[in-house]
């Protein structure tokens, strides 16, 4: 079977020569160790630069939104659930994409290497299917794969791209039996002080760069509540109150709506555990309205359902 | 400049002594990675570490910053400007592009024209201890800034690490009378300057990144209209995490948090890689877009700073090459303006 990666630059190739797309958005090779890059071609003669692999871990839909020509994305499973969701919102229309589907089989997280090596630099990461051969400047080291992945890829069962146009490659096996919400419950367990204490634990890491808002392809008001200068509806510090507030609205506004791509996680600088709420909300959502969002074009979002038979007077 | 030492066993002896007299910050772990705190004993300090996660330059120039209260009462406005701390200051364990940093923050906060008092009172109560890099990353490229491993910009002291103790070169006045008082400081001996000798040259030798960033900005100098910025933005997120993180970005903002009857004041930072970044009161924003945005940042760094203070604002610490969430590597950047 040939490489994924020449899959993907003979299809992106196919798709600008037929000028079936103006652009196509994909990875490129990254300039560190077990890091890949977005990367965007307009032209035949630069998809030899894109790639395919496990550090492909940035969610492309999110730029997607206020294009006018016609795009061609490579999606993993998680991308395109984004992409349902900005369809549904009217974000981006179907018909304007071209979605190169890419079964994934999780992301590696990079930080957990770096963890596991406790401070020694990696130099060079080569990639085999199932192994990582990690080299440093006194040390040689071949890992698994599968216990550096992300935590949301951990628990994914969209492996598989939900919509697409083409798909590049064999369709990868779902995990059965996870329980994606383990660490939801857990949470849930708690006793108030202690959820509280834990949610400003890791508040209280943050520095207000929005790389999780600017990196999450949800997060995109016109005036994000945190930028409004007038009215100020949240103060511009980094104490507990006002991270607090930025951390909880954020993800009270992505209810219904996040796909739990982990793209909120990947970006934070400061290691903070940003899914522990809008995961939560996610199996809210799932219990109380039975919806899960990004599955498939026809569901319709609770945020924008309406229903005569709504148990909730107030709604009728 | 002569050269002491002091053996490592009783580095924590030394910075025990300091903090009584001093407020110390010294790298520590913590929630994962390395930061600068106060310390109280000198057994918290961590020597071996790469660099913080976030610059030192938060102690001068904090996130957010007090300029003033106010109240208003029975006599009418009261305005109460912050106190400042008697106490002198020591940082220990900065890395010598850190340290260059600060010299080059001297020039917007510290200068002969302007001195702002809130940067100022901090500053210039405080001693710098560096230690030189022995393990630079890959992604260090201070060599090509006018910086180095080994660089003694901006220190008092500088310590290079040989093994077993330290060769402690005084390059200020103040460093020199602290290493007076101290009595872990010793003569080193030639064995201790050779040890040195090598170790500055196997860690030169580390850093393979190079920019010729003085040709930079020559390319710079006429690129404002270029269509490169047309696309150099494109996979840029439009967060702050490379000028949050960065040692030598020092943009601003005032806001002010207002109760019914008083309020404060504040500094912020502020960062062009934001929407309210140059937005003015009439709505307008010369920077409308993450182009302007992008190509301010760059320009900033590599033209505007070193036309007003013949430096660049970059002291190749990586910070934001390493942090970046989508990989946009400023070497890679620089790079790509030389080709231009």
């Amino acid at each position: 079977m040939p490489d994924t990666s020449v899959m993907i630059r003979d299809t992106a190739k196919k798709l600008l020569d037929e000028k079936r797309v103006d652009l196509i958005i994909g990875f490129e090779r990254g300039t560190l160790p077990l890091r890949s890059t977005p990367c965007f071609v307009r032209r035949s003669e630069e998809t030899e630069r894109l790639i395919w692999n496990a550090s492909c871990e940035n969610n492309l839909a999110r730029y997607l939104r206020g294009r006018k020509e016609k795009v061609g994305i490579v999606a993993k499973g998680c991308d395109t659930r984004s992409i349902i969701s900005l369809i549904k919102e009217k974000q981006v229309a179907r018909e304007q994409l071209f979605i190169i589907g890419v079964p994934c089989h999780g992301m590696i997280d990079r930080r957990k290497i770096e963890a596991r090596f406790d401070g020694k630099e990696i130099l060079e990461a080569d990639e085999e299917t199932e192994r990582l051969i990690l080299k440093g400047s006194d040390f040689t080291e071949i890992v698994n794969k599968a216990e550096f992945l992300h935590n949301s890829c951990n628990i994914c069962s969209y492996k598989n791209p939900v919509i697409y146009d083409i798909l590049i490659g064999d369709r990868v096996e779902e995990e059965q039996g996870i329980d994606e919400y383990e660490e939801v419950k857990e949470f849930e367990a708690q006793p108030a002080d202690k959820r509280w204490q834990s949610f400003t634990n890791e508040v209280s890491k943050c520095i207000r760069c929005y790389a999780c808002r600017n990196a999450c392809p949800l997060c995109y008001c016109q005036e994000c509540f945190v930028d409004s200068p007038q009215p100020q509806w949240i103060g511009k510090t980094t104490n507990l109150s006002d991270t607090s507030i930025f951390h909880i609205v954020r993800a009270f506004h992505t209810a219904g709506r996040c796909v739990d791509c982990g793209a909120c996680d990947r970006a934070c600088p400061m290691g903070i555990d940003i899914r522990k709420l809008t995961k939560k909300i996610e199996r809210d959502v799932k219990e109380l309205f039975h919806y899960q969002a990004g599955v498939n074009l026809e569901d319709v979002p609770p945020l924008a359902a309406f229903s005569l038979d709504d148990p909730q007077q107030f709604i009728r | 400049m002569k050269e002491m030492k002091i053996v490592k066993s009783e580095l924590a002896s030394f910075l025990d002594s300091l903090t009584s007299e001093y407020k110390v910050f010294a790298p520590v772990k913590r929630d994962g990675f390395v930061a600068f705190q106060e310390i109280h004993s000198g057994g918290e300090a961590l020597l071996d570490y790469v660099n913080s996660k976030k610059p030192p330059k938060e102690i001068f120039l904090p996130q957010s910053e007090v300029l003033f209260t106010y109240r208003l009462g029975g006599e009418g406005l009261g305005i109460e400007e912050p106190t400042f701390e008697d106490k002198p200051m020591v940082i220990f364990g900065i890395r010598p592009c850190d340290a260059r940093s600060l010299v080059i923050l001297d020039n917007i906060f510290n200068s002969q024209e302007y001195k702002d008092v809130y940067y100022t009172n901090k500053r210039e109560k405080t001693s710098v201890i560096a230690i030189g890099c022995n393990q630079p990353s890959s992604t260090c490229f201070c060599t090509s800034l006018g910086g180095g491993p080994f660089s003694p910009e901006g220190s008092d002291l500088l310590l290079i690490d040989i093994d077993q103790e330290y060769v402690v070169q005084a390059v200020t006045d103040r460093g020199e009378k602290l290493v007076k008082k101290h009595s872990q400081f010793r003569q080193v001996k030639p064995r201790g300057l050779s040890l040195m000798q090598k170790v500055t040259q196997k860690a030169e030798a580390l850093i393979k990144s190079k920019v010729e960033t003085g040709k930079v900005k020559t390319k710079l100098d006429g690129m404002f209209e270029d269509p490169f910025w047309d696309w150099l933005h494109e996979k840029c997120l439009g967060c702050a995490v490379c000028t949050y993180l960065c040692p030598t970005c020092h943009c601003f903002d005032i806001a002010d948090e207002a109760t019914d009857r008083g309020g404060r004041r504040l500094r912020i930072w502020d960062t062009c890689a934001f929407p309210l970044f140059t937005l003015e009161a009439s709505g307008v924003n010369p920077r409308p877009t993450n182009k302007e945005r992008m190509r301010q940042r760059v320009m900033h760094k590599f033209k505007y700073f070193v036309d007003n203070h013949n430096v660049a604002a970059c002291v190749g610490c990586g910070r934001c090459i390493k942090e970046c969430p989508v990989n946009l590597d400023m070497r890679a950047v620089l790079n790509s303006i030389l080709i231009r």
